[in-house]
């Protein structure tokens, strides 16, 4: 079975260390907040000026001057601080935040990555995505293995604009954990009663194959 | 002390003009110059260059100034609240730069740093880079972004005195101290304009030497874009 969105977040959750800030862009990303493991702290940055995250605000303790980069309504944890988009970014571009976990429209096999534009259709702007993926140290996508007209996002080369060059380290999809190295994309895993074949067949780019290759543990 | 205190917004709009530069602080509609946007939306005010993280709502924010075509180019990181915005983008009426929001931030800091250009990594090998020098430092490519300053530079604060410094509150400090410090003029509207020695020296966001007016703003609707919450337990 494919994972749902919420089974890719948690898959990701896998990854996160103890101690380690954190950046999640909009989407799949988002989620992923929901499934820290326990023992764990994270500290979650959002671009627009807050560190230390928290959930969102129980009904009627919204405050419009206390959003995420999604401009949802949040809370702040103990010990959170709130700064400006120049320091925040100081935090992206200068590696001080360890993690970045981004949805996108393609990965290719170097890994570059296009989740920004599509030429004449979409046009809303990177937002922060460019910085985000010019500097992190590590970077995974969260996203679906195809796009809905099935075609396969895990590709030679990106079709659309890149929004940054040689950047994604791992891609977690609802049927595979790929890591991208020097030759290209490794398949480390797949989706619980997923087949290597059904893998190979959905996806546009060749996949280093070594092994028996696990399933998921969810 | 310099008293930067202006009694309305006319007051503080004095000197705008068309085809000018300006600023607009704010993140989504969190920490937006409601009272100047308000009022310049009601002015014959045409072919301005605007410069915002983002462009609003259709009904609110810039949203006001792109129905009634007073922008002319817009620059900005992101744009995808507003379907007027899209509709002007894609028809070719509305010029728009699209820049990564580090790269938007960083630019108007140096601007009021008197820092004329930097090299940052964000955009390098995407069309954000084209025409742009690229050079390497530790083995990694980066593109040569220039500063940005405006005419009039218009921020929202918390709580501000007539010195004109400033404390933000929350999220909506965002890009406020960075164009407060670009802006010719920097126009700052407050919710709570307080007497002058009640902010402590220590907590000030923006200092008063970046504000050339600032003004008891007024009915601030606040108004939230995605409302969130969670069910209590």
């Amino acid at each position: 079975m494919a994972l749902d969105k919420n089974q890719i977040a948690q898959r990701i959750s896998q990854e996160l260390k103890h101690n380690m800030y954190v950046n999640l862009g909009i989407g799949i990303p988002t989620l992923v907040a929901n499934f820290i493991p326990t023992g764990i702290d994270i500290e979650f940055q959002s671009e627009n000026g807050v560190l230390g995250m928290g959930p969102f605000p129980f009904e009627g303790e919204e405050d419009p001057d206390m959003i995420n980069a999604g401009k949802q309504t949040i809370t702040t944890l103990l010990g959170a601080a709130l700064f400006d988009s120049s320091i925040s970014f100081a935090m992206i571009r200068g590696k001080h935040v360890q993690l970045t976990v981004l949805g996108a429209m393609e990965v290719s096999e170097n890994g570059d990555i296009a989740n920004w534009k599509i030429p004449g259709k979409m046009v809303k702007g990177m937002g922060g995505a460019m910085d985000l993926v010019a500097s992190a140290e590590n970077i995974i996508v969260a996203m679906m293995h195809s796009n809905r007209k099935g075609e396969s996002k895990i590709l030679k080369t990106c079709t659309l604009p890149i929004t940054g060059v040689n950047c994604v380290k791992k891609v977690v999809t609802n049927l595979a954990v790929l890591e991208v190295t020097d030759k290209g994309f490794k398949l480390l895993e797949r989706a619980p009663g997923v087949s290597v074949e059904e893998i190979k067949n959905l996806t546009e780019a060749d996949l280093i194959i070594e092994g028996k290759i696990p399933e998921m543990k969810l | 002390m310099i008293n930067k205190v202006v009694n309305n917004i006319n007051q503080a709009l004095i000197g705008v003009e068309s085809n000018m530069t300006f600023m607009f602080g704010g993140f989504g509609l969190s920490g937006i110059p409601e009272n100047a946007i308000s009022k310049l939306s009601k002015m014959d005010l045409f072919g301005l260059t605007c410069i915002s993280n983002n462009a609003g709502i259709d009904d609110f924010g810039l949203g006001l100034l792109l129905k009634r075509k007073q922008i002319k180019k817009m620059i900005s990181s992101y744009v995808g609240e507003n379907e007027e915005f899209e509709r002007q983008m894609l028809s070719g009426e509305l010029k728009v730069d699209l820049i990564p929001q580090g790269s938007l931030a960083e630019r108007c800091r140096a601007g009021g740093a008197g820092i004329p250009a930097f090299f940052t990594p964000a955009g390098y090998g995407t069309e954000v880079a084209e025409g742009k020098e690229v050079r390497e430092y530790n083995g990694k490519s980066h593109i040569l972004e220039s500063a940005l300053t405006a005419d009039f530079a218009f921020v929202k604060a918390w709580r501000g005195d007539a010195a004109g410094n400033l404390i933000f509150k929350g999220t909506a400090r965002n890009f406020n101290p960075l164009m407060a410090m670009a802006g010719t003029i920097t126009v700052a509207e407050v919710e709570e304009l307080v007497p002058v020695g009640e902010l402590d020296p220590n907590q000030i966001h923006t200092p008063g030497i970046f504000v050339q007016r600032i003004l008891q703003g007024e009915n601030y609707e606040k108004r939230i874009e995605q409302r969130t919450v969670r069910k209590r337990e």
